[in-house]
């Protein structure tokens, strides 16, 4: 009861500072020169507000290594805000609605694209093009008015995780092919272990098994059109790939609901499990097998479509429309895109993350980082991740349920599909 | 005490001899006084219609609209009852919700409370070790429900929990054994009665200090004329000392209620309420908290949430002025 009063009152709050906030957005925008003094130099303070909190691991070190880098060539001052990462993400919409940083953590595609429409961030465009920053990191950058509202930091690749050592002994390769896939899961079960780990208690792990059979099978334009509310959900292609999901089930592990995927990244640490679809930060989860990993790409499963698209999220930054600093926030962002902030990051901690900006170092690179960046750059096509690509609101009170509905009841495809459908004919309007 | 109750109608009596020559009913308080007593009255007010109706209200009126947050008040579309249809509708998780706060009413009802009033009558008999127990079962009450929640993912966890691995380490020693193999927190069909079985070792802890509390406070003579008059121990406790609890009674009847509608926090650490633990505080919140801002569609569900509410207080307001009034 008192988490729901707070909501309401921050939802209050929130109704009341948006007023103010989207009114004295364009006013300090415009009165921006004399404050912001300038791109930057020195005396200028930009504040940052990172969505780790202080001494959370690597992930805060290493934005507080960019920070610390960005002060020390440019003799600007950084202001850091550090909050967890949960309270990060669960408080944005009020946070960039009231005071917010000047630049902020976020991820590419719809997350971003929906606070570029709602005006809440600031456009970018004009700090576009970034040196050794490629066209796909341009694309994802890039909201539905054309502009730039981002600048890509580092991502990661989702793909089938497995250890080295557990393929070496059992004579299995890296499968090509949906015959060989099929060959190595038989394979694996007859030998008695389970082909691919699974964990979906939280919910969200299972979008990335969703999102690659629909690039598989559909193709990505039809997995990016279905992810922005354009296509029908119970129409036979979605139906396509949970009839195909269904059919792939007995090759995962049991029970996936209960299952954290932290508890599932140990089931193929441990050898019980071949293989994980999972992000690259499954080899927090592995412990000491972490040396021993290596992954591929899900195979091709219609060779019309091929096997050139992946999931591979994107994190960067954005600026928020309300900050007071907007040409120093500017000045920063751009720079937290270019090598040199990727190569203070690399250096401040590990973590496997590859930087977007491919004039980054690649020196303090772990051979599966060196890989992930082969891999991406091979494909043609990176979507998100589901609730990076779609509106938050369906990804999480419609999908997670309805995926949750699916792995309890493979064979109620019809229903479930149906009920997507109509929620989503709900939301998006 | 005696003296401390009766002193105070002296006085009172001392003021009314004083102000005998008045007409009763123009009883009229110094300036200063009403000062105080309206000051008195209308903060209270204030926060309460600041912190509760207005809140509320607010709810309600946004539960007939549909809004993702941003921007001003002006961006919220009017729907009407779509919100409400949709919700009862099209939207899977909604009755199970329903259902499962009120198999949540019954259940703490029943269970815990049965469990406490017995613990509490064995401590009671001031057995020897008696202060370790009542500790020992107080103790999880201390607790948060989220790190209640996280104390039995360590038993309860499929592949690394304790209650499978007991299981397995008895089945392969050929001692009789459960099946290792069940998904404690992930089985729909078990995991809101593995939930139900953390809270009610918490609940119980609560219930049974409750009732300790007032069976110290029973008179010995009460017993002791049961015992002259040959009733059992049994007899005695359900006619004679059960009955004297009545105030017991009534505050673990209301507490019950109350946890049972603000159940939240164990399910939405375990698993955000989803899978088979959803209830309806865990669906607002779902709606309304974190990026997924549907404000007009979470509203509804709080609306709901505070309709299903009032029934329960209305019905425990009614009992408990019925006692007022009769004594």
């Amino acid at each position: 009861m008192v988490t729901m009063a707070a909501t309401r009152r921050s939802v209050l709050r929130g109704a009341a500072l948006s007023g103010l906030a989207v009114g004295s957005a364009s006013l300090l925008a415009a009165c921006g020169g004399d404050s912001g003094g300038g791109a930057s130099g020195s005396g200028t303070t930009v504040k940052f507000g990172m969505n780790e909190a202080e001494g959370s691991g690597p992930a805060y070190d290493r934005l507080k290594a960019m920070a610390a880098a960005y002060t020390k060539e440019t003799d600007t001052k950084v202001d850091m805000n550090a909050i967890d990462h949960n309270t990060f993400q669960e408080n944005i919409n009020t946070y960039l609605q009231g005071a917010p940083d000047d630049v902020f953590t976020w991820f590419a595609g719809f997350r971003m694209a929906q606070f570029a429409e709602a005006g809440l961030i600031t456009d970018l465009s004009d700090q576009w093009p970034i040196d050794g920053m490629d066209d796909s990191f341009k694309q994802a950058a890039t909201a539905g008015d054309d502009k730039q509202y981002f600048v890509p930091a580092s991502y990661y690749p989702w793909a089938l995780f497995y250890r080295k050592s557990v393929f070496e002994k059992n004579g299995w390769e890296a499968p090509t092919t949906e015959d060989d896939f099929m060959a190595l899961m038989e394979d694996m079960q007859g030998k008695g272990i389970t082909p691919i780990a699974f964990g979906d208690k939280d919910g969200w792990p299972a979008m990335g098994t969703f999102d690659i059979l629909n690039m598989r099978l559909n193709g990505f334009d039809f997995h990016m059109s279905l992810m922005a509310g354009e296509e029908k959900w119970d129409g036979d292609e979605v139906k396509l790939v949970f009839d195909r999901w269904a059919k792939l089930l007995p090759f995962h592990q049991e029970d996936p609901l209960g299952r954290t995927w932290q508890e599932a990244a140990t089931s193929m640490g441990k050898g019980e499990s071949g293989m994980y679809l999972l992000g690259t930060f499954v080899i927090d989860a592995v412990g000491d097998a972490a040396e021993d990993l290596d992954f591929f790409t899900f195979p091709e499963l219609d060779s019309s479509i091929g096997a050139d698209a992946l999931d591979a999220p994107i994190d960067g930054f954005c600026v928020a429309a309300a900050g007071k600093n907007q040409e120093a926030g500017k000045a920063m962002a751009k720079w937290l895109g270019s090598a040199a902030a990727a190569d203070a990051a690399n250096n401040g901690a590990d973590a496997p993350m590859i930087a977007a900006n491919t004039g980054a170092s690649t020196s303090t690179y772990s051979d599966l980082q060196k890989k992930s960046v082969e891999v991406v750059s091979a494909a043609s096509n990176i979507a998100q991740f589901m609730d990076r690509d779609t509106n938050a609101d369906f990804a999480s009170t419609v999908m997670i349920p309805s995926i949750q509905e699916f792995l309890k009841n493979p064979s109620d495809i019809d229903g479930i599909t149906a009920s997507i459908q109509e929620q989503a004919a709900s939301i998006f309007g | 005490m005696a003296t401390a109750i009766e002193d105070p109608p002296a006085t009172g009596e001392g003021q009314k001899a004083t102000r005998a020559p008045r007409p009763r009913g123009e009883k009229k308080l110094p300036p200063r006084d009403r000062l105080v007593v309206i000051t008195m009255v209308t903060i209270p007010l204030l926060l309460v219609l600041g912190l509760v109706w207005l809140p509320a209200l607010g709810s309600v009126v946004l539960s007939f609209g549909k809004w993702n947050g941003f921007g001003g008040i002006e961006t919220i579309e009017w729907v009407g009852t779509q919100n409400y249809e949709d919700v009862t509708t099209i939207y899977p998780p909604f009755w199970p919700a329903v259902r499962h706060n009120l198999i949540w009413l019954g259940f703490l009802f029943v269970f815990p409370t049965i469990l406490g009033i017995l613990l509490a009558v064995l401590l009671d008999r001031e057995m020897r070790g008696s202060r370790f127990y009542q500790t020992a079962f107080y103790m999880p009450v201390v607790l948060s429900l989220a790190l209640i929640g996280f104390i039995w993912q360590l038993f309860y966890s499929r592949d690394q929990g304790l209650i499978n691995d007991v299981s397995a380490g008895l089945a392969a020693r050929g001692l009789p054994a459960w099946p290792t193999e069940v998904d404690w927190y992930g089985d729909p069909d078990i995991n809101l009665w593995a939930v139900l079985v953390a809270t009610s070792w918490r609940h119980a802890g609560y219930v049974m200090l409750l009732y300790l509390a007032g069976l110290k406070g029973v008179d010995a003579t009460l017993r002791e004329a049961a015992a002259v008059d040959g009733a059992s121990e049994v007899k005695t406790f359900f006619h004679v000392i059960f009955p004297v609890m009545r105030p017991i009674n009534m505050i673990v009847l209301v507490i019950v209620v109350i946890e049972s509608l603000r159940a939240f926090d164990l399910v939405w650490v375990i698993n955000k309420g989803r899978n088979g633990l959803e209830l309806i505080a865990a669906l607002v919140s779902q709606n309304v908290i974190g990026e997924a801002t549907r404000y007009g569609f979470g509203s509804a569900l709080a609306v709901i949430m505070m309709l299903i509410s009032s029934v329960f207080i209305v019905i425990y307001l009614r009992i408990v002025f019925r006692e007022e009034r009769q004594r």
